[in-house]
């Protein structure tokens, strides 16, 4: 059937194919991210003696399609005297980075849309695309506490970058490699082979780094609702809201992601005698993902000035440090224990 | 034209256009959006070159750094458009000439060089990223640390040359808050516990009040 497609589509075809397959990671994207949410909101109703969203569907399971048939309906607000252009310009330009950094992670050794040479400085690059949403949406807005959320914001992304950076250094030191699909070959072999024992302190680093970047508790000052309301996105309703909801979901999925295959061994089992596999992978990323709600349930939001010296006092020098370690230690004998 | 070329002149088209904008737009923020468009188109045009690793990083520097902070700056400066755009007819001339200068170096310098060479096809298994580091840090090891250094020193000596520090400036150091201990802040203070007497006092109040 697929080659009587292919000659049906013609030259078109690779157009076509790549289209299907793209479609083919954003649907479960996106379902993910639908009910990471419901996750979020159940799991730090636990946490905290409720009961969470019990309503819609057996135990609030539809809870997500109620939410986003909500927000579809509801009129989207553009603020007079605000910059109309560049204000429905802000979400795209925050959603299309969160998505296009998928076109370069691994699924498994073969189930990968682009296997570039450089994907790891691909991800970099295109993640680091996503303040401009935060950035435009805060200007556009026209509006003072939108404007103070995107200022924080940007020097917040910006500063835990440079760590984060780092801390990916090390991976690609230990790997030898830019490629994703390689740098989890690298940690072939078990728990003990996982780059995240070596690379302990860059591990946590990227992590908080991680938490940092994608604008969430407890470093989600940019939104700070008691201080500057919702902060760059509160000007928004309806569904252009809802855009930039869920591109800081698929951030963090992405991050957990990418703190999966860098540093848990992607879809590598623990033990020897179980088989490798996509469900190890999606095990260590949805592990990763309750951390991220774990934090939120769990830590008061940090001071301003404080983020700012977490991120250039402590994570640079300690990641800096960690950085010289590991390639001193490659030039000694022991070096099999960073490879 | 196969599809490369399309696209060539596309992306060609989106930053001549983008470049435009930059030194064309009012409000110095949208100049700043276009300089992110044209970066962006230019690490595009790169990619096609099949120079992956200066067009991610362009992208990482450039847009997702330099280009951030010069949009933090421009947003909260009160930029006065008019006052800006005053003196343009008068400062035109000197302007015109400098251009025209720029042109013909560009211009000069686009004619002499005949020795062109059209990028060769190189084989998948080919690392861009591998060659260049191989040229950085093995070719020219010395003359690119000697640079990163003189960059160094011009970052020092920028930073060191604009920093004054006003002496009566009230500032908290977050290094100092997050070494405190309980008892430097608490002193517990042991003292005798309320008496019976004051507590009967308390009470024959509370009477007077409720029955004045």
């Amino acid at each position: 059937m697929m080659t009587a497609i292919q000659g049906f589509l013609g030259p078109w075809w690779p157009l076509v194919w790549t289209l299907v397959k793209i479609l083919v990671i954003v649907l479960p994207l996106m379902g993910a991210v639908a009910y990471l949410t419901l996750a979020e909101r159940k799991i730090i109703g636990y946490m905290q003696v409720r009961i969470g969203p019990n309503r819609v569907g057996i135990k609030g399971i539809l809870q997500p399609l109620a939410d986003a048939g909500k927000l579809l309906f509801k009129e989207i607000i553009i603020p007079a005297k605000s910059n109309k252009y560049l204000f429905l310009l802000a979400p795209v330009l925050s959603i299309a980075p969160a998505l296009a950094a998928w076109a370069v992670v691994p699924f498994s050794p073969e189930l990968v849309l682009a296997n570039v040479d450089a994907s790891l400085l691909f991800v970099m690059a295109i993640t680091s695309m996503g303040v401009y949403g935060v950035i435009v949406a805060g200007w556009a807005s026209n509006s003072k506490y939108a404007f103070l959320g995107a200022m924080r914001s940007a020097a917040q992304i910006v500063s835990y970058e440079l760590a984060m950076g780092f801390a990916l250094v090390g991976v690609l030191m230990a790997a030898q490699s830019l490629n994703l699909v390689e740098i989890v070959q690298g940690q072939e072999g078990g728990l003990f082979n996982w780059y995240f024992l070596p690379l302990f302190p860059l591990f946590v680093v990227y992590v908080v780094a991680g938490v940092a970047e994608t604008n969430r508790a407890p470093f989600d000052v940019a939104e700070g609702e008691s201080e500057i309301v919702a902060g760059f996105h509160v000007e928004y309703s309806g569904m252009a809201f809802a855009v930039f909801f869920l591109a800081e979901y698929a951030n963090m999925i992405l991050i957990a992601m990418l703190a999966a295959l860098m540093f848990l061994g992607g879809w590598y089992s623990p033990v020897s005698f179980l088989p490798d596999g996509f469900i190890w992978l999606a095990a260590k990323v949805s592990f990763v993902l309750l951390l991220f709600l774990w934090f939120r349930a769990t830590f008061p939001r940090y001071r301003y000035d404080q983020i700012m010296r977490l991120g250039w006092k402590v994570f640079i020098p300690l990641t800096l440090v960690w950085l010289v370690v590991v390639g001193a230690m490659m030039q000694t004998p022991y070096g099999y224990l960073f490879h | 034209m196969n599809f490369e070329t399309i696209v060539f002149y596309i992306f060609s088209a989106i930053l001549l256009l983008s470049a435009l904008r930059v030194v064309t737009a009012r409000s110095p923020i949208h100049a700043a959006l276009a300089l992110v468009l044209a970066f962006f188109t230019a690490a595009s045009i790169w990619l096609l070159l099949e120079a992956e690793f200066l067009a991610i990083t362009l992208v990482l520097v450039y847009v997702g750094a330099v280009t951030v902070l010069f949009l933090f700056v421009v947003m909260t400066l009160d930029i006065d458009v008019a006052k800006m755009r005053e003196g343009f007819w008068r400062h035109l001339p000197l302007a015109l000439a400098a251009g025209a200068v720029m042109a013909t170096e560009m211009i000069l310098v686009l004619r002499t060089r005949t020795d062109t060479v059209a990028p060769r096809n190189l084989d998948t298994h080919y690392s861009n990223t591998k060659e260049l580091g191989r040229l950085l840090y093995v070719d020219y090891v010395y003359p690119f640390e000697i640079a990163a250094v003189l960059l160094l020193v011009a970052i020092i000596a920028a930073i060191a040359l604009t920093m004054r520090r006003r002496k009566d400036t009230k500032y908290i150091d977050p290094a100092d808050q997050v070494k405190v201990r309980r008892q430097d802040r608490i002193r517990l203070v042991s003292m005798p516990a309320e008496t019976a007497r004051m507590k009967d006092e308390g009470e024959r109040m509370t009477n007077e009040e409720e029955r004045g």
